[in-house]
């Protein structure tokens, strides 16, 4: 099965959420992803949804989800013309004898260090999802004590917007 | 024929239909709603609002939290208020109402098990695309999320089985609400829309103005179909050697059976029409070949099944219209015009896709075709000779029981002949549903209402309770199981207080019908709960019952008095009326494509398989 990123948006009111998560659970489609967020018009959230299915089906998810009245716009994000990040923020176990290497890792994906304590580093750091993968895989020997990542946010190259006919 | 000794009726003064439409008392009409604010409470600005977008009539129960707005409900003069005994009820008498007048249903509810209790008929009607505005209260917004009395969170319950819903958290955002409720419900491909309002919002003092300005930025059904798949279409159509139209409710719902009869004449292309579209086509014209699917005819399946192109109208390539899906139309190109893109290659792929309206395209594809034929077309007459065969040696029929208990399917066959086509018919869930969509031939749109999609046991009696509201001039004719009918009965009380003579057949089997039918052939005979006792004890004694809820009762139970008892139910019209028919247990609908089998396994009587034993 493909990965799809598809970008939707949605009227700013209670209860979109809800219509949309219960959509993919009662239709039987996977989220492996969703982030829900505020765009530049008020009244328009945009929530950008990941989802591993065939074309056929994944025509059936954007018709389906277009049936929502609270749902304005779909637009499938392909990876070639979008810049895709994600969040991570995970606290790291490293006390003085290894610092210095957690440290250089940190370094070598540019990634953050956001707090710090004697036993723990807390290390924040953006991008794809393989890079993301990455980092912790060179973490992970450490010892990683906690981890939160977000869904993934995307966005179209170039100086075209899909918002713009959105917010009315 | 046992007439059980009538009494006098609650209805018999207020009591029939057409003095019901007239008898309203002739009180000063309010001011009619103008574009400028006036202050009225919030349930003064619902009822206003219901008057605006022209309902007439509201099925409904009072509690709690929708008390306020049946205050101004009682000054009224427009909107005729129907106090049904449980919320199903008026669930199922909006559909009812919907289907037989093509307006929008509305039924009203309180919180809680109010809302509750309207689940099951929402849920019927989303199945089959019904406009119904559902009204319900709510517990006031401090309370919301306290669990306080009465309170379910209906707009989550309804979430999936619903085309929208609103919980309106502010009295000035009414008007909007119910107007882009009826929009919702009743544009697009049809359907239920939930209106939640929390008490205090019905309470508090706000302004109405109409008409409000609807806020739907992610609404906006194609209607009008694209011309190059009109004519891609039409293409296919003149070309295909052995076409077949399938017809759905879409074209019901659309209006547009004149549409179809042109296109249909003009190509010379059998038709098949749906469960849902019984009565879109003519059963007596010449080209329909009746119902596909699993109680199809061998006609209607064998076509399907070898046909080089199906035009879906309005069709949803649902299960029981298509059996096992791999092996459904194995050799057709399929076109499918849709009001709904999502039912478009959601089940079947299709080779030309047209989205819109069914009465916008079919006009469209009447002229492409006719721009086609001068190309010339393909010859249908072996085509047609070989339905024709079919037609010949498998028509629609049934044996009687070899116990000589009377036959079910005569007496619906019976009762649709003396009803005829001008009356209505609605039918519960199971074979009699099975047997009245296959024995009584209808010639109209909306004459046939059941509830295909969802199955609702219990729809029958309620739903021709408001199809008899809507259409108070016409005979209005439940078939009911007995089974069916212990679920929804109570609402020939309403029928008889509130001036609904409809007519109600029980076909008595004693049993749940299609359950025991299919023991009988999968489940080696084994009789697992199905055996309802209405024959072993005559509990309840359906006559009685009747008289008990203000209908006469009458019972037949030979062949012989049928005709008779049928046309004594069509004199009386001052109260409901409610036939007790003791029919033969035994009876089985065919034909029948077993349940995950293909079509080509349709079987024309037990063991008599005609397409697959052609090959």
């Amino acid at each position: 099965m493909s990965k799809h990123t598809l970008s939707v948006l949605v009227e700013n009111k209670p209860g979109v959420l809800a219509r949309v998560a219960g959509l993919f659970s009662r239709r039987g489609f996977n989220i492996e992803s969703l982030a829900v967020g505020p765009t530049e018009h008020p009244d328009v959230s945009r929530m950008t949804i990941v989802v591993a299915v065939e074309e056929l089906p994944l025509e059936q998810v954007t018709k389906q989800l277009n049936k929502l009245v609270n749902v304005i716009k779909i637009v499938e994000l392909e990876p070639a013309i979008a810049v895709r990040r994600e969040l991570l923020l995970v606290k790291v176990r490293a006390d003085a004898t290894v610092r210095s290497q957690v440290l250089e890792t940190v370094q070598l994906f540019r990634a953050k260090v956001v707090d710090v304590s004697p036993e723990a580093l807390t290390i924040e750091a953006t991008g794809t999802a393989d890079k993301i993968e990455a980092l912790l895989r060179m973490l992970e020997p450490y010892g990683v004590r906690e981890m939160v990542q977000s869904g993934m946010v995307a966005i179209g190259r170039g100086p075209r917007s899909i918002t713009a006919t959105a917010g009315r | 024929m046992t007439s059980a000794p009538s009494r006098p009726s609650a209805a018999a003064t207020p009591g029939t239909a057409s003095a019901a439409a007239t008898a309203q008392p002739a009180r000063p009409k309010p001011a009619p709603p103008s574009g400028t604010p006036i202050r009225v409470t919030g349930a003064q600005s619902l009822v206003r609002s219901l008057e605006a977008v022209g309902v007439e009539i509201v099925f409904g129960i009072p509690g709690g939290t929708i008390l306020p707005a049946y205050d101004p409900l009682l000054d009224s003069t427009k909107l005729r208020h129907v106090l049904v005994r449980h919320e199903q009820g008026a669930g199922h008498a909006a559909t009812g109402y919907a289907q037989a007048t093509g307006k929008v249903g509305v039924c009203m509810a309180t919180s809680g098990p109010g809302a509750t209790n309207l689940v099951t008929p929402i849920a019927d009607a989303n199945m089959d695309s019904v406009p119904l505005v559902a009204i319900t209260g709510q517990q006031t917004r401090a309370l919301i999320g306290t669990d306080a009395f009465q309170e379910a969170d209906i707009c989550g319950i309804t979430l999936p089985i619903t085309k929208h819903n609103f919980l309106v958290t502010d009295p000035i955002d009414i008007p909007r609400t119910i107007a882009e409720a009826f929009h919702l419900a009743k544009t697009g491909r049809p359907g239920p829309v939930l209106v939640d309002i929390p008490k205090d919002v019905l309470q508090e003092t706000t302004s109405f103005s109409w008409p409000p300005e609807l806020r739907l930025p992610g609404y906006r059904p194609t209607t009008r179909p694209h011309g190059k798949q009109v004519r891609e279409a039409a293409k296919l159509i003149c070309a295909a050697k052995r076409p077949v139209l399938y017809v759905g409710g879409g074209v019901i719902k659309a209006h547009a059976s004149p549409e179809l009869l042109e296109l249909a004449e003009l190509t010379g292309i059998p038709v098949v029409t749906t469960l849902m579209a019984r009565g879109a086509f003519p059963d007596s014209h010449q080209q329909h070949l009746g119902m596909p699917g699993m109680h199809g005819t061998v006609p209607a399946v064998g076509a399907m099944q070898r046909a080089d192109l199906l035009v879906a109208l309005g069709a949803r390539f649902d299960d029981r219209v298509t059996g096992q899906l791999s092996s459904f139309a194995p050799d057709a190109a399929i076109v499918h015009a849709d009001i709904d893109p999502a039912e478009i290659s959601k089940n079947r792929r299709a080779d030309v896709p047209i989205v819109g309206d069914c009465k916008e395209i079919i006009v469209e594809l009447i002229a492409a075709v006719r721009a086609e034929r001068a190309a010339g077309t393909a010859d249908l007459t072996p085509w047609w000779t070989t339905l024709n065969a079919w037609r010949e040696t498998f028509p629609l029929g049934y044996e009687w029981p070899e116990d000589g208990t009377l036959s079910p399917q005569y007496v619906i066959e019976r009762l649709g002949r003396i009803a005829g086509p001008d009356a209505i018919y609605t039918a519960g869930v199971g074979q009699h549903q099975m047997w009245a969509a296959q024995h009584i031939r209808y010639e109209k749109p909306m004459s046939w209402l059941n509830s295909g999609g969802l199955g609702t046991m219990g729809y029958a009696v309620p739903a021709a309770m408001g199809a008899k509201f809507g259409k108070p001039d016409s005979v209005v004719w439940a078939i009911d199981g007995d089974g069916c009918f212990q679920m929804t009965n109570q609402e020939l009380a309403t029928c008889a207080i509130e001036g609904a003579p409809i007519k109600v057949a029980v076909i008595n089997n004693g049993n749940l019908g299609m359950v025991r039918q299919w023991q009988n052939l999968f489940y080696a005979e084994r009789y697992s709960q199905t055996d309802l006792g209405t024959h072993k004890h005559r509990i309840p004694d359906f006559t009685l019952l009747a008289e008990a809820l203000g209908c006469a009762g009458l019972r037949c139970e030979t062949r012989e008095e049928v005709d008779a008892v049928i046309h004594r139910a069509m004199e009386i019209n001052d109260r409901p009326v409610v036939i007790d028919f003791v029919v033969g247990k035994d009876a089985q609908v065919w034909p029948m494509v077993a349940a995950g089998t293909g079509n080509d396994q349709i079987m024309a009587a037990r063991g008599i398989r005609p397409l697959f034993d052609e090959e």
